[in-house]
């Protein structure tokens, strides 16, 4: 008897550990490299002379790496009317006063929802941005790019912004974070005489800090990525954004010129966006435990 | 009845005296939302029984465009099945896939750069990386599938992956499963690390004897909230395929045999500005997506209460 009991205890032990076996490590590093694959392949063909990119049979790695295809991105866009850099101000001013204004606002309308649950209407608001969360943005498209169009804002900076500042997920985010914190911590503020503006600004914004750097990452670089927004909301080519631009040298979908151009182009709008997730990962995974609905 | 009205009124202005400053914090949030959110989806709805071009204004046709759609637009029809297809494989696919993957990762020393690998995908541009792609199917024995295909013996002659009608889907799906580790992976992940440990004590105590039970007895419906985000998310990304169609086989594609609801969509709105029959199909996608989200929440709920 107890032998049995010694023995259960041992593989209880084994199980309250939760490691992984070497056969697990092994079939996730493949795994992990097969994903990467794409992503190894852009960087590698961004360095290729053009005799090693079209090679037969066909190489994954560079041999002799190069920067020409760097300064061929440079040429070919000088063909263009607009020079790269404009393309590049375009993305990022965009894309961070996209971040910059949704954060802001998210939080702000997320506090009281969050703290403030009996505040008649909270509810019903709260419902209404979890039913928003299931449709896909390109429903409202057309109608958002005719509203755009009647505020006389396509082709203007605020038409690319102002359209995706008040996002249903960044909101939801904000808000189920917010709510573990504790309202004493609101009400001891309070009988200090602190408002309720100072109260948001310097207790609760600087405690929920892994929620908003995890928003502005992902507003950053939804919008950095984002094709289809100043695709539609543009006419001029000053106003374009680096998407736009990699489908200019490219030559539309199907289509393969400008191969090396293109492969450093594509590196070019990738780098920043894997440095940005690896250098803050630590505050998304603290946050993303709080985005669960709660049905 | 002459008395609820007051009353009702009288309640508003408590809730504004009382909340007012909570009211106001959440103003410009509202104002776009209800601008760029509420008022497209309204106006979708309304558009979706007239006729419009952008050139004249609208005219009232009733329910002509979803008599269109249904009875006469066999290309519709196709969409519909593509995007079924599409749905119904890599929805519950992706999901499985993330949960298994965000488990498993749980489990390894070293997360941060599996996460990272799994999760690279979802960080590039789907135009950026879909020029990659490209060359993985070239058409030609210059693919790299092709030509790993060819070298063990399995092919003969280079298949045609961009402009075969049998070929179109599955690289589409191949390609969107392999950027579907987005934020329901890293939900999920989170997640896991936040199941306390106690619970698992706790299982072992009351007869858990392997992994296996322990990620259903325990682990699942600890995790109802974050399984729940991830399923709305999965509805919505699947009914919702169209950039990495488009990327890589075009709009039209050949044959339409990537053609999907969003394809549809964009084709006669944007292309052929036809808003009124757009905005029809926007309807339907959004009740589809819609319908389905709540029947996951109602789902979700039941488990609970019967647990």
């Amino acid at each position: 008897m107890a032998t049995i009991a010694s023995r259960r205890r041992g593989r209880y032990i084994q199980l309250i550990k939760r490691t992984a076996s070497p056969g697990q490590y092994v079939i996730m590093t493949f795994l992990a490299l097969v994903t990467m694959l794409p992503i190894v392949y852009m960087v590698s063909t961004a360095f290729k002379p053009l005799e090693e990119m079209f090679l037969y049979p066909p190489r994954f790695l560079v041999r002799h790496p190069t920067l020409r295809n760097f300064a061929e991105l440079l040429m070919a866009i000088d063909s263009f009317t607009v020079p790269v850099a404009r393309y590049l101000f375009n993305s990022l001013l965009i894309a961070s006063v996209t971040a910059t204004g949704s954060v802001i606002l998210s939080s702000l309308a997320a506090y009281p929802l969050a703290k403030y649950p009996r505040m008649p209407g909270a509810k019903l608001y709260f419902t209404m941005i979890i039913s928003a969360l299931m449709f896909a943005p390109e429903v409202t498209q057309i109608p958002r790019y005719l509203i755009v169009d009647r505020l006389n804002l396509i082709d203007t900076y605020f038409g690319m912004i102002l359209p995706v500042l008040a996002g249903s997920y960044g909101l939801f985010l904000m808000k189920q974070f917010m709510e573990q914190l504790p309202v004493e911590l609101i009400e001891a503020a309070k009988v200090d005489g602190a408002s309720e503006w100072r109260i948001f600004w310097q207790i609760i914004m600087p405690l929920v800090r892994p929620a908003w750097i995890t928003l502005i990452i992902f507003s950053f670089i939804g919008t950095w990525n984002d094709f289809f927004t100043p695709l539609i909301f543009t006419r001029s080519e000053q106003m374009k954004t680096l998407p736009l631009m990699m489908s200019n040298i490219g030559g539309g979908p199907g289509v393969v010129a400008r191969w090396g151009a293109v492969a450093a182009a594509s590196m070019m709008m990738t780098l920043p966006t894997l440095i940005i997730f690896v250098l803050l990962q630590h505050y998304v995974m603290e946050t993303m435990a709080y985005s669960g609905i709660k049905s | 009845m002459a008395q609820a009205l007051p009353n009702r009124w009288n309640a508003v202005k408590r809730a504004w005296r009382e909340y007012r400053t909570m009211y106001l914090f959440m103003l410009p949030f509202t104002i776009l939302f209800i601008i760029f959110v509420i008022a497209p989806v309204i106006t979708a709805i309304y558009l979706s029984f007239t006729y419009y071009n952008m050139l004249e204004p609208p005219r009232w046709i009733g329910l002509s465009n979803y008599r269109l759609l249904f009875l006469e637009d066999d290309i519709f029809l196709t969409a519909i099945k593509n995007t079924l297809i599409f749905a119904v494989i890599t929805g519950p696919l992706s999901y499985m896939i993330s949960f298994t993957l965000a488990w498993l990762i749980n489990r390894l020393r070293m997360r941060q750069v599996y996460t990272l690998a799994f999760y690279a995908p979802s960080l590039t541009s789907g135009i950026a990386i879909s020029v990659m792609w490209l060359y993985f199917f070239a058409n030609d024995r210059y693919g790299l599938i092709n030509f790993t295909l060819f070298n063990l013996g399995i092919i003969t002659e280079p298949i045609a992956w961009l402009q075969e009608q049998a070929t179109i889907m599955p690289v589409i799906i191949i390609i969107s499963l392999w950027m579907s580790m987005g934020t329901s992976f890293l939900v999920f992940l989170a997640g896991l690390q936040s199941v306390p440990a106690e619970l698992y004590e706790a299982g072992l105590v009351d007869g858990i004897s392997n992994s296996l039970q322990e990620v259903f007895y325990i682990t699942l419906p600890v995790m109802k909230p974050q399984l729940l985000f991830g399923a709305v998310m999965a509805i919505v990304n699947s009914f919702a395929v169209f950039q990495v169609a488009a990327q890589v086989a075009g709009v039209p594609s050949p044959l339409y045999a990537g053609h999907t609801i969003v394809a549809h969509l964009y084709m006669h709105g944007f292309i052929q500005f036809e808003m009124g029959y757009a905005a029809s199909i926007a309807v339907i996608l959004f009740m589809i997506t819609f319908i389905l989200g709540r029947v996951s929440i109602r789902l979700f709920s039941e488990k609970g209460a019967s647990s």
